[in-house]
């Protein structure tokens, strides 16, 4: 029994030892191979886990689902804390939209045509990313730092001991959390936005309410709300998957919940960016085969 | 023929040890290529108490937390009560683990709950009682481990170290448990909180037919609570072919045992490790 465990424990230190002794040390070049070879090998195992990690939480959702304490705290803390934040960025993105766009559509006489550029622009995009943006900082990274913050005082181990699955008890109500309510957070982006550019537009830089509101509703359809809100519940989903993994596997000390937290939201935006670019692609490609002639704001 | 008079072996061997509740065999766990634990044989009998011993880094936390299941072996088994637990699926690994209890080294309470729903965590988790029955246990367990009534509606941050850890200890026998592992329960704890904690390790054996394992570096802890001490010893320092286990036997024994290392370590005394740690350890 002891023998091949002999073999499979020593090679480490007989390896290094015959690096030390042999005669040739191996060249930049090699070790800059090494080095990539070590990247990728690590950048792929971490995606086999988080795709384990996924796995793992649906099945858990699909089998039983967490208890209501568990998951109305998640609700409250996911939605209704991150409502006033979202409101409000939400207005300022879209005042901006109309200082960003006003003296261009100026120069060419199509000020008129602002309603519909901001309000397609907010629908279809900076709606939902700028409510998955706050999301995953304000609730990603604090989902990272607790859940890291739990394993390090190993208070996830204490829930294993305890016959608890910590990804049932702690992840599916965040996961849940963040994908049930993220699309209510987008609308309320969206119409703040809405709002927040009407204002700027018709009140302060003076354009024609009924223009503005005519060519708002005549651009913007159902499609362009609904393909935002659509992709608004991929981004709630790896939000809480990213987070929770960056919180579940957090090294030790304050340094590295510290580090779980940033990576969270920083793997976050780069997955809500990427998914984002894919998602438009698919949705064009939907919006198209159902609406041929398609639809042009200018 | 021979796979037949195997399992009539397997069998008759179980049957003579009823009385175990764990065997630990051929364990070994490597982490990145490093060997923390190899091949070790143990068996614990129901109502013993085992302190299990050793310096920082001999792989102590690693072999109680692949006890209790956190950690799955590398090589070998744990079986309790004859079932092994790296080969029971994560469902009745969670029914095998009611039967056990933990107490973590820094109590590892929940901090978004009450001392009240800390404790009573496990009973929620497994439904076996109803909410009054809930909060007459919770309570007996609080005043048991000596602590009043008020400390149910505080959180863990409002507690001192040692109330924090007595909560532990009331968690992890709520449930009455045959197993109850504890992890460095006095580390960190002054001697007076530390000499009350050993007297709860006690004081729980009495009250409950319980099977314990303490791991722990506290000389006077070992020797108070435990009928058995096991000293484990970290695999880099060992000598080919040497066994991890330098020690195990009653605790009455460690002054006059045969291998100068655990004399040293019994005593406390540095002996040669400062030159050795200078040298690179």
């Amino acid at each position: 029994m002891s023998e091949p465990l002999a073999e499979t424990a020593q090679p480490v230190p007989r390896g290094s030892r015959g690096l030390q002794e042999g005669a040739a040390e191996p060249g930049v070049f090699v070790l800059w191979i090494t080095s990539w070879g070590s990247a990728v090998v690590d950048g792929v195992s971490t995606v086999g886990d988080i795709a384990i990690f996924a796995h793992r939480m649906c099945v858990w959702m699909f089998t039983r689902l967490p208890r209501r304490g568990t998951i109305l705290i998640n609700f409250y803390q996911v939605g209704v804390l991150s409502l006033p934040v979202v409101a409000l960025t939400g207005t300022f993105i879209g005042m901006v939209l109309a200082v960003q766009s006003f003296y261009q559509f100026h120069e060419i006489g199509l000020e008129n045509r602002l309603g519909a550029v901001i309000n397609m622009s907010l629908v279809r995009e900076l709606g939902p990313v700028l409510a998955a943006t706050m999301l995953a900082g304000r609730v990603g990274s604090a989902m990272a730092a607790v859940l890291g913050t739990m394993r390090v005082t190993e208070q996830i181990d204490a829930l294993t001991t305890m016959g608890a699955d910590p990804i049932h008890y702690l992840v599916v109500p965040r996961f849940l959390a963040c994908i049930l309510l993220i699309p209510a957070l987008t609308i309320m982006a969206d119409f703040m936005g809405i709002v927040g550019g009407y204002f700027y537009s018709v009140i302060i830089l003076g354009i024609d309410h009924a223009a503005y509101l005519h060519n708002s509703r005549e651009f913007v359809g159902g499609f362009d709300l609904f393909s935002g809100i659509f992709k608004s519940i991929f981004f709630g989903g790896i939000i809480a998957i990213v987070s929770c993994y960056q919180g579940f596997n957090c090294e030790a000390g304050a340094e590295g919940v510290g580090k779980a937290a940033t990576s969270a939201f920083v793997y976050s935006f780069v997955m809500i960016l990427a998914i984002d670019l894919f998602l438009n692609i698919g949705l064009d490609a939907v919006y198209y085969a159902f609406y041929p002639q398609g639809s042009s704001i200018l | 023929m021979n796979g037949l008079l195997d399992r009539e072996m397997e069998k008759a061997h179980e049957t003579n040890d009823t009385d175990a509740l764990l065997r630990i065999e051929h364990l070994s766990v490597i982490f990145n290529k490093q060997e923390v634990l190899r091949d070790l044989n143990l068996t614990i009998q129901r109502g013993q108490t085992i302190a299990i011993i050793g310096e920082s880094g001999c792989g102590k936390t690693v072999f109680m937390k692949t006890l209790v299941g956190l950690i799955r072996p590398t090589e070998g088994r744990v079986l309790f009560d004859n079932r092994s637990l790296s080969e029971t699926s994560p469902t009745d690994l969670a029914k095998i683990r009611r039967r056990f209890g933990f107490v973590f080294q820094n109590a590892a309470l929940f901090d978004s709950m009450t001392i009240f729903d800390n404790i009573a965590f496990p009973l929620h988790q497994h439904e076996v009682a109803s909410a009054s029955d809930v909060r007459e246990r919770v309570m007996k367990r609080l005043s048991e481990v000596g602590l009043s009534k008020d400390v149910a509606k505080k959180y863990p941050a409002e507690l001192s170290g040692g109330m924090r850890k007595r909560v532990g200890l009331a968690r992890a026998l709520i449930l009455k448990p045959e197993l109850v592992v504890y992890d460095e329960p006095t580390t960190g704890l002054d001697p007076i909180m530390s000499d009350v904690i050993n007297e709860l390790i006690l004081d729980t054996r009495r009250r409950y037919p319980v099977t314990s394992v303490v791991v722990t570096h506290d000389m006077h802890t070992a020797r108070k609570v435990a009928d058995r001490v096991l000293m484990l010893y970290p695999r880099r320092r060992l000598r080919d072919g040497e066994s991890q286990v330098l020690f195990d036997g009653p605790p009455s024994d460690l002054e006059h045992a045969a291998d100068r290392r655990v004399r040293q370590f019994v005593r406390g005394e540095a002996g040669e490790r400062l030159s050795e740690m200078a040298e690179g350890d």
